[in-house]
């Protein structure tokens, strides 16, 4: 962090801080982004500008690959414990993971009511998936960002390159989650209760069927705003977070110190409650899934 | 805000990595937790069946015990009983033997008193004969007078 007082010191030398402070938070919230130029070729965007311009067809490289990595450390961490594991009194890591094991294994014994032994799987690999994405937001801003800047200067020649360490601040990341959950809420809706089921439970509810069009008002909505508000009340969580960081880091110069401090304990709450929150939203979501209303 | 492909590599990593936990992951924990409260339990189990076989275990103790006292009581009297016997019969056999010694004793007695009264009865003859040669002056011929000798010693 001290090289960033530094930064921030020459920035102020040249006296063009308010711009800077705009490119530095610019700099951090861009992606490092590979995807199709509108010329046709594919290959890394060198601004943001030129991300912008691929528009679809494009990949945030370091988001999903950070997310990918992190996702994949959790599960082969978890095998390798489990695969190491006793039946006799656990140690250290193991008992971390038995208890993160029977907490999450309770929250769906107690939120789920079907029988669908993927679930307790699913929300496991939610919960700790997405703290670990959350607990990126704790590195501070500028270590693996600057030095990933540094390489791809030195290295690849690309001035300015972004890279983004904290997945859930990405709402590509936080949308393909929830829409996979959106996904599975309509796959075991339709599997429990039939195309006609999950349809008469959009149509004819809450009002009985001479009220249709209401209750399509009502209930397509309400189906729709899941994945949604899922998806964005991470991101907005994570993003808002990661930005107060950004401008604790660009604007208060030695202060920052205490002040990012303070703001990462109060992030601590943040972290494992979006995920908490995440988690038990899909639990729920899905337990409506495989129930079926039967109040006509 | 770019919404791009990212979305949907993002949601290929969310069902690669649910189906790897639920694969291999969630089973190992679900059966090391599901064992290890069934060796809990069983250990539970093996306590109280403990408990219980130890309470039967003294009780049993106590009912021998018990009955080991009765025995021991049973034998002491028998041998008391017994000793008393022994001493008695001792007693018997003392008296008896007593009895033997005083009568062989008393036999032995008139033996010689019998024995004596031979000696006396022998004597008395020749005892009378040189009284009577002294109160006559003369011999007197044993042969001639051997008949009222011999009566008179029977009368002895």
């Amino acid at each position: 962090m001290a090289e960033l007082a530094d930064a921030a010191h020459a920035v102020a030398e040249h006296g063009t801080e308010v711009l800077t402070v705009q490119e530095y938070i610019t700099h951090h919230l861009a992606y490092l982004t590979y995807g199709r130029f509108p010329d046709g070729h594919w290959g890394l965007a060198l601004t943001p500008d030129e991300a912008m311009e691929m528009g679809f067809w494009s990949v945030h490289v370091d988001t999903l690959g950070w997310s990918i990595f992190i996702g994949a450390a959790f599960l082969l961490f978890f095998l390798y414990i489990g695969k190491k594991a006793t039946t006799d009194t656990p140690n250290g890591m193991q008992n971390f993971v038995e208890m993160i094991f029977e907490f999450v294994d309770a929250r769906v014994a107690e939120g789920f009511n079907g029988k669908n032994p993927l679930i307790a799987p699913l929300a496991l690999t939610i919960f700790v998936w997405i703290i670990l994405m959350n607990t990126m937001d704790l590195v501070p801003v500028d270590w693996i960002t600057g030095l990933a800047s540094l390489i791809g200067e030195h290295v690849f020649g690309l001035e300015h390159m972004a890279f983004k360490i904290v997945p859930t601040t990405d709402v590509n990341i936080t949308v393909g989650m929830s829409l996979s959950v959106f996904a599975l809420i309509l796959y075991y809706s339709i599997k429990m209760k039939g195309i006609g089921g999950f349809l008469s439970e959009l149509a004819f509810h809450p009002f009985g069927k001479w009220m249709l069009p209401f209750n399509l008002i009502i209930e397509v909505p309400t189906l729709l705003a899941k994945p949604i508000s899922l998806g964005l009340r991470l991101f907005g969580n994570l993003y808002a977070g990661e930005l107060l960081f950004l401008l604790i880091a660009s604007m208060l110069g030695i202060v920052q110190l205490p002040a990012h401090f303070v703001w990462a304990v109060f992030h601590l709450l943040v972290i494992p409650l979006q995920a908490f929150v995440f988690m038990m939203l899909t639990i729920v979501y899905l337990n409506a899934a495989h129930e079926s209303v039967h109040d006509h | 805000m770019n919404f791009n492909l990212t979305f949907i590599g993002q949601s290929i990593a969310f069902f690669v990595f649910w189906w790897f936990c639920q694969a291999y992951v969630w089973p190992l924990f679900a059966n090391i937790l599901e064992e290890r409260k069934k060796k809990i339990a069983d250990g539970l189990e093996a306590g109280a069946r403990g408990q219980k076989d130890l309470e039967l275990a003294q009780a049993k103790a106590t009912k021998q015990l018990k009955e080991v006292k009765v025995q021991a009581a049973t034998i002491i009297d028998q041998a008391n009983k017994r000793a008393a016997q022994i001493v008695d019969e001792a007693k018997d056999h003392a008296k008896e033997e007593g009895q033997r010694i005083i009568v062989g004793a008393k036999a032995e007695i008139d033996q010689e008193i019998n024995r004596a009264k031979e000696a006396l009865r022998a004597q008395v003859s020749s005892i009378a004969i040189a009284g009577a040669e002294k109160i006559l002056g003369s011999s007197i011929d044993q042969a001639a007078n051997e008949e009222m000798l011999s009566q008179l010693a029977a009368e002895l």
